[in-house]
């Protein structure tokens, strides 16, 4: 176990690495998710705007 | 008196000029393009004579960068010869995207710009007259310059002709280049950090066969091969970036 | 009959509707294909006999470094049928990679100078593969800037599509570098048209990994897509629909 944590030495390297990509997944989706959700509250407020709101 | 007054009134019958060549020949099988094209190009050579402070910027920006890297890195000649070709290429650079602002915004304000898009003429043919005449103004003064800064970095004289050579080649391909982003920002206010955020990225290559280039002159090795490199860019730019300025140049007068 | 579904794709209510229904089938295979890339390639593949585990860097920085590439090329074609066609969802496609892209780019040159230090001993060489990465990143970077600084949407779609696409003459020349000039970065070993150089265990971890990342560029592309398309929208009938939900 030690050892998968160790990474045979380059630890210090290896799981930064890990870490550094996870982020740019987790971003990405999280930024994906707020994006489309301002999208939505634009949207939302044009139509409103234009009096034809849902 | 206003900037769009008389300083511009001169030319702007030369604008007219390039409309009415198209008027005139249109239904010949001659090609007033070219016409067009040398008239755009001393166009912008007299406006750009008429404000001649402004001409001078750029190289005082050159000659200011050129003495930075002595005043903040080291007085030695032996280290200034080292670094000198990324000094002058760097210098050289930022001189460029300095005047590539101007390149288009004159013309975009007082009209100008339609007036070429709207001629019938090829816009791409106009994009290339005024990038060539932004070279002549900008990059050749620039070659010129560049002996003078390498020689206050410790270069020896017998590297001069190479030096120039390599300079004036590769301003070249930096007009070209920058003038795609110029024309792709323009009109955006205070568009100066993003004009080289584009721009850089795509002038990389002539700024490291340049360096090369410069490098073997000053060295006194065989300089060719770079230069050649250099010149295939520059034969790039020209066949692909009057192109994709001219698209550029339709799209922001939309 | 295919031309029917081509010409459907260029409706923004049909590619609305599209996106949100194929987004889990891009999300699950592609966390599926992550989390076994991982296990495959953390526990299961055994330690290189040069670079010991300090290999396994690997399983990040490849799928990333092809994310970069990939998404650019995605990007730039999406931006020159936007370009040539005057199809708004070409535009959209193409705003939507950008942040993707750059964010993987960035990930690429990270991990490959994690993986540089123990291996070359050194952080960074301005060699032309990582240098062309750099630019890769200042090219999305340019995009999402021109992008931010135009206030006209439609102008900013155009101006940008010119960008990208004058920008994907870097692509071949990142993915070339390594043959066309002596550099540090390794030779090819998985994206050449011979066999790969790699023994199994390793290798197939690696696939999983690729693909698993470019389905989730695929899933996240789509949610992106239903923003920009609602961006583009003016007409009401439709988007009240969706608003409302």
């Amino acid at each position: 176990m030690s050892h998968f944590f160790g990474m045979g030495g380059y630890a210090v390297f290896v799981w930064p690495a890990y870490a550094v990509t996870l982020a740019a997944i987790v971003l990405n989706i999280v930024w994906a998710r707020r994006a489309l959700a301002r999208a939505r509250e634009d949207a939302r407020r044009r139509l409103a705007m234009r009096g034809e709101g849902p | 008196m206003s900037r769009f007054g008389s300083p511009a009134a001169g030319v702007v019958v030369q604008a007219g000029a390039i409309t009415r060549q198209s008027t005139v020949w249109a239904g010949s099988h001659q090609a007033p393009i070219l016409d067009a094209a040398r008239l755009a190009l001393t166009r912008d050579l007299q406006l750009a004579f008429r404000k001649r402070g402004q001409l001078v910027q750029p190289l005082a920006f050159f000659a200011m960068v050129t003495m930075l890297f002595p005043l903040a890195i080291s007085p030695e000649l032996a280290r200034l010869r080292e670094i000198a070709p990324g000094v002058l290429w760097a210098g050289a650079l930022l001189a460029s995207l300095l005047a590539l602002e101007f390149l288009f915004r004159d013309d975009a304000y007082d009209g100008t710009l339609e007036q070429y898009a709207l001629s019938g003429q090829s816009l791409t043919w106009l994009m290339f007259a005024k990038t060539a005449a932004h070279w002549l103004l900008t990059g050749l003064p620039l070659a010129l310059m560049a002996p003078l800064a390498a020689l206050s970095l410790g270069v020896s004289a017998a590297a001069v002709p190479g030096i120039v050579v390599s300079v004036a080649v590769g301003s070249v391909a930096l007009s070209l280049i920058g003038s795609i982003g110029a024309a792709l920002t323009l009109g955006i206010k205070r568009s100066g950090a993003l004009l080289s955020l584009l721009t850089l990225p795509l002038s990389l290559p002539v700024l490291i066969f340049g360096a090369r280039a410069t490098q073997l002159a000053i060295s006194g090795g065989p300089l060719l091969a770079p230069l050649e490199l250099l010149a295939a860019l520059v034969v790039l730019g020209v066949t692909l970036a009057p192109l994709a300025a001219a698209a550029a140049v339709r799209i922001s007068l939309e | 009959m295919t031309w029917t579904w081509f010409h459907r794709l260029g409706s923004p209510p049909y590619v609305y509707g599209l996106a949100t229904r194929l987004t889990p089938w891009f999300a699950w295979p592609a966390a599926l294909l992550i989390i076994g890339g991982l296990w495959g390639g953390l526990v299961l593949a055994p330690p290189d006999y040069q670079q010991g585990d300090g290999f396994r860097i690997i399983y990040v920085h490849a799928p990333s470094a092809w994310m970069s590439l990939m998404v650019y090329t995605t990007m730039a074609i999406a931006a020159a049928v936007g370009l040539i066609w005057r199809i708004k969802v070409a535009h959209a496609v193409a705003a939507s990679c950008a942040p993707i892209g750059a964010s993987f780019t960035f990930a690429a040159l990270v991990t490959g100078a994690l993986w540089g230090e123990p291996m070359w001993g050194t952080y960074w060489e301005w060699d032309p593969r990582l240098t062309s990465e750099l630019i890769l990143l200042f090219l999305y970077l340019g995009y999402m800037g021109l992008r931010a600084g135009l206030e006209d949407t439609q102008r900013a779609d155009r101006a940008s599509a010119v960008l990208a696409v004058v920008g994907v003459v870097n692509v071949p020349i990142i993915h070339y570098s390594v043959t066309w000039w002596n550099s540090l970065h390794q030779a090819p070993s998985v994206m050449r048209l011979a066999k790969p150089t790699m023994a199994a265990s390793m290798l197939v971890p690696l696939l999983m990994m690729l693909l698993g990342f470019t389905l989730f560029f695929g899933a996240v592309l789509l949610v992106r897509l239903r923003g920009e398309v609602l961006n583009r929208e003016r007409s009401a009938s439709w988007i009240r629909e969706i608003v409302s939900t």
